[in-house]
């Protein structure tokens, strides 16, 4: 049979012990795998909808500058003006001012443009900070469950409990017992989202601590919060990171149909759910009130979503092998 | 034994089942090469047993796929061709590869528990092939079935039938992927890895079965392993693989013992002697670990119904020396590991003493344990998982001494000489465990258990998931520590030829009990308990002598 060519040489009869280290296919198949950073930067998902959201903050922070005017101001010679017109709006040095209704107004004379390009602040705020206070102390209270294993029954059946309660009921409960702010409306929305946390890094505890380095790291004299900290912590992040994208889109959406059944900021407040709450009422006859905010909603919340998924494919070990 | 719906007779006697000619295999962009196989001719005869050998990443189970048409698209054939039985089936469409598998070749996997279905009773799995490929009736089909299962030599026919995959041992489940893939009389058998999750003494069932039933049908099988041992049992031919290139094909003796490529010739000196290398004791040497009647059970109480207990070990005793080694060999199962990490107390045993020098761990709390923690270390097996992902290798060496009080700057001095200890290079200290290989990684693992200066290293199946290349150069290095530091080593391992190379003395464990227990050269050359016997009768290769002939 025919031997192809081989870049060892073979040896000549009666040579000296082979050199393990040369000839040993390992020494020459070690792949560097590009670092986690290449990969999720290189991947088309977390590029679409890491440019999408970087536009929705970019727009966020330069609303002022954006044709826009105070969000709070009105006009009642202005109401109901279609996208588009022109018309006049009182500034609150009680100026009259000329000014081009690029979304129209709603039934109080004010700029929807405007209520939408302020309301992208809060929005984004909103699910940032939900993401936040869920995953940090999803992740605290997951940590102490499944490392401290007397903690583990009672902290998860608390965790069960909270689960069984729909979310949106917990929110508006929580909502009515404080006063609506960015704040509370935050905690209220993040509260129901901590147990999926919990329980997830739970589960990765349980896992990772079972892994020979956390082992090795026993035998080294590690104490117990070091390796939390240092080895099963980190090992946590990037679920967790995923996990947090899709809190953060649930939270802009809850935020919004709080707004909107009146429960969540106040009516004054440019949210896009107080918008198109506000927009409700005339739906059949001004339907751009509730167009233009739905819009904007949509295209955020699917593109943390579209974000989430390549970010899910990228860290995601299990999902790396399969694409 | 000929069977009614035998392949058609298409073959002429002389035409090789199989020929594989100048196949190219590419790899996708940004592999460490740029094909995975290249150009390799060989061919399988009727009746013939033709071995592919190669460590990992050689190309073997690549070889397989392309054969039975599994390739995944990331993986072209970019040039040469498969002929089975003369017929070319290098780019054969699905349909006509779909008929000619289970009918004219078939495969058998490594894990049995995969390759099944797991929610099919295994007689439904044997019967499906029969149904999609044949056209006997529902009687002549069932009929079918129970003789291929008494064929393969499982008991109790109507119970096989009856079982699903997890109701089987290992054994009987790969057993069953045998059925299922002889039944329909097929002119090659590909076998990829089809032992190496088994027992040995399973194994060495098994691979009796294999030989027979090729020996019955004149089947042609391609039989891919990694293990020597494995080679010397059961080939007609032997082919080598390195990265991709087929290094030497020819007949088994020609190849294992007068191998005449320098590839082939280290991996021959590679593999590990069943004979035993005796070293003189030194006299008076301290006993560092002394184990007294050793105990552990599990038990798990439930709410509903009787606890459960489960008896992992009981009454194991043995003692090291210094300088000594100390093999604890038995099949999965058998509570080896379980004592060892009862003495790193890892887990806490159950009954028993562990004298560390004369001071009893056994039952210490785990703040009295911290002071113990760092004259015991342990090397575990999978090397991939030993390491923290996201802390460089000075990070991992140095956590455990600065944990006693060390300081950074001494510490990483420390590190910085057990690194060239272990033969790396100092500049490994920086980088991140997944730049390493597996053999480089446990040699970190090695260097990281030494960086809190133990006087007992346990190491659990520390080379068990290396090629043999790698394993002899990491056993080297455990030799070479050995000496240097005069540690006590406790070594762990399911591989007799492993443990006859770096033990002095032996503890043969089954089933949770210690059934023998003397130096080296007494348990390898005079067992006396039938379980030790059994073990090395089933050890693949026993009495063939590889390597390179003078």
């Amino acid at each position: 049979m025919a031997t192809s060519a081989s870049p060892v040489p073979a040896a000549a009869p009666g040579a000296a012990a082979p050199d393990f280290e040369a000839l040993s296919v390992e020494s020459a198949t070690v792949v560097v795998q590009p670092s986690l950073w290449q990969r999720v930067r290189r991947n088309g998902s977390v590029r679409l909808g890491g440019a999408v959201l970087l536009l929705l903050v970019a727009i966020a922070l330069a609303a002022p500058w954006l044709g826009t005017v105070d969000p709070s101001l009105f006009d009642p010679a202005s109401r109901d003006l279609l996208p588009g017109k022109s018309g006049e709006i009182t500034t609150l040095e009680g100026e009259t001012i000329e000014h081009t209704f690029r979304m129209g107004s709603d039934s109080f004379g004010r700029d929807i443009y405007s209520r939408v390009l302020y309301g992208t602040r809060v929005s984004l705020l909103v699910g940032l900070f939900t993401a936040v206070v869920a995953i940090t102390f999803g992740t605290l209270l997951g940590l102490m469950a499944g490392y401290l294993r007397w903690l583990d029954g009672i902290l998860m059946r608390v965790m069960d409990g909270l689960m069984s309660i729909p979310a949106i009921l917990i929110a508006i409960a929580l909502v009515a017992m404080w006063r609506g702010s960015l704040l509370t409306v935050v905690i209220a929305i993040a509260i129901p989202e901590i147990p999926r946390v919990t329980r997830m890094v739970r589960s990765l505890v349980l896992t990772i601590r079972e892994e020979p380095y956390v082992e090795a790291a026993i035998s080294l004299g590690t104490p117990t919060w070091k390796i939390m900290l240092r080895h099963i912590l980190p090992n946590t992040v990037a679920p967790l990171i995923v996990q947090g994208t899709f809190i953060c889109a649930s939270g802009i959406l809850v935020e919004a149909i709080l707004s909107f059944l009146g429960v969540g900021l106040p009516p004054d407040i440019p949210t896009w759910g107080n918008v198109m709450a506000e927009g409700r009422s005339q739906f059949n006859e001004f339907p751009h009130n509730i167009f233009f905010p739905g819009i904007f909603l949509a295209v955020t919340v699917l593109a943390v979503n579209i974000l989430g998924d390549g970010l899910r494919d990228t860290l995601d070990p299990k999902m790396a092998k399969r694409v | 034994m000929s069977m009614a719906f035998a392949n058609d007779g298409s073959e002429r006697a002389d035409t090789p089942i199989l020929e594989v000619h100048e196949l190219t295999i590419g790899l996708p962009s940004g592999g460490d090469r740029s094909s995975a196989v290249q150009k390799v001719s060989f061919s399988v005869g009727r009746g013939e047993i033709v071995c592919l050998v190669g460590e990992s990443g050689s190309g073997k189970s690549v070889i397989a796929q392309s054969v039975m048409g599994l390739l995944p698209k990331s993986l072209p054939v970019k040039s040469g061709r498969i002929l089975l039985q003369g017929e070319d089936i290098t780019h054969a469409s699905q349909a006509r590869l779909r008929e000619l598998r289970a009918t004219r070749m078939s495969m058998i996997f490594q894990e049995p528990m995969t390759a099944l279905n797991p929610v099919m009773t295994c007689g439904d799995q044997i019967d499906e092939v029969l149904a999609e490929h044949t056209s006997l009736s529902a009687s002549e089909r069932r009929a079918k079935v129970r003789s291929i299962i008494s064929e393969v030599l499982l008991p109790d026919p109507d119970r096989i039938i009856a079982s699903y995959p997890h109701q089987l041992s290992g054994g009987q489940r790969q057993r069953i992927v045998i059925a299922i893939a002889l039944v329909l009389d097929p002119v090659l058998l590909i076998a990829d890895e089809p032992t190496t999750a088994l027992d040995v003494t399973t194994q060495a069932q098994i691979l009796r079965l294999i030989l027979e039933l090729q020996k019955n049908h004149g089947t042609g099988v391609l039989f891919i392993t990694h293990d020597f041992g494995v080679v010397a049992e059961v080939a007609n031919r032997v082919a080598v693989l390195r990265l991709g290139d087929l290094v030497e094909i020819g007949p088994r003796d020609d190849v294992l013992k007068r191998p005449r490529h320098a590839y082939t010739r280290m991996l021959m000196s590679a593999v590990p002697k069943l004979e035993v290398i005796e070293r003189a004791e030194v006299p008076g040497a301290p006993v560092v670990l002394e184990v007294a009647g050793l105990d552990k059970t599990y038990f798990s109480k439930r709410w509903l119904g009787p606890d459960r207990n489960v008896v992992a070990a009981t009454d194991v005793s043995f003692s090291i020396r210094r300088g000594r080694t100390l093999g604890i060999v038995g099949e999965s199962g058998s509570g080896k590991s379980t004592v060892a990490r009862c003495i790193v107390r890892l887990i806490d045993p159950t009954g028993g003493a562990v004298l560390l020098s004369g001071d009893d761990i056994a039952t210490k709390s785990s703040s009295a344990l911290h002071a113990v923690r760092k004259r015991v270390q342990i090397v575990f097996q999978d090397p991939y998982r030993s390491l923290n992902p996201r802390r460089t290798v000075a990070e991992a060496m140095i956590e455990g001494p600065m944990n006693f009080g060390l300081g950074r700057t001494e510490a990483l001095a420390r590190a910085r000489n057990l690194i060239e200890l272990v033969r790396m290079p100092a500049s490994s200290l920086d980088r991140y465990p997944h730049q390493f290989s597996g053999g480089q990684r446990q040699r970190i693992c090695i260097a990281r258990a030494l960086a809190m200066e133990p006087e007992l290293l346990v190491a659990d199946e520390a080379v068990s998931a290396l090629d043999v290349s790698v394993q002899a150069q990491v056993l080297t290095l455990l030799a070479d520590i050995r000496e240097r530091l005069n540690l006590a080593m406790l070594f762990i391992t399911h591989d007799l030829r492993v443990a006859a190379q770096v033990c002095d003395d032996v503890a043969v464990m089954s089933k949770g009990r210690m059934v023998e227990y003397g130096t080296a050269t007494q348990v390898f050359t005079a067992p006396r308990h039938e379980y030790t016997r059994a073990l090395f009768d089933a050890a693949p290769g026993r009495g063939f002598d590889f390597g390179v002939a003078a």
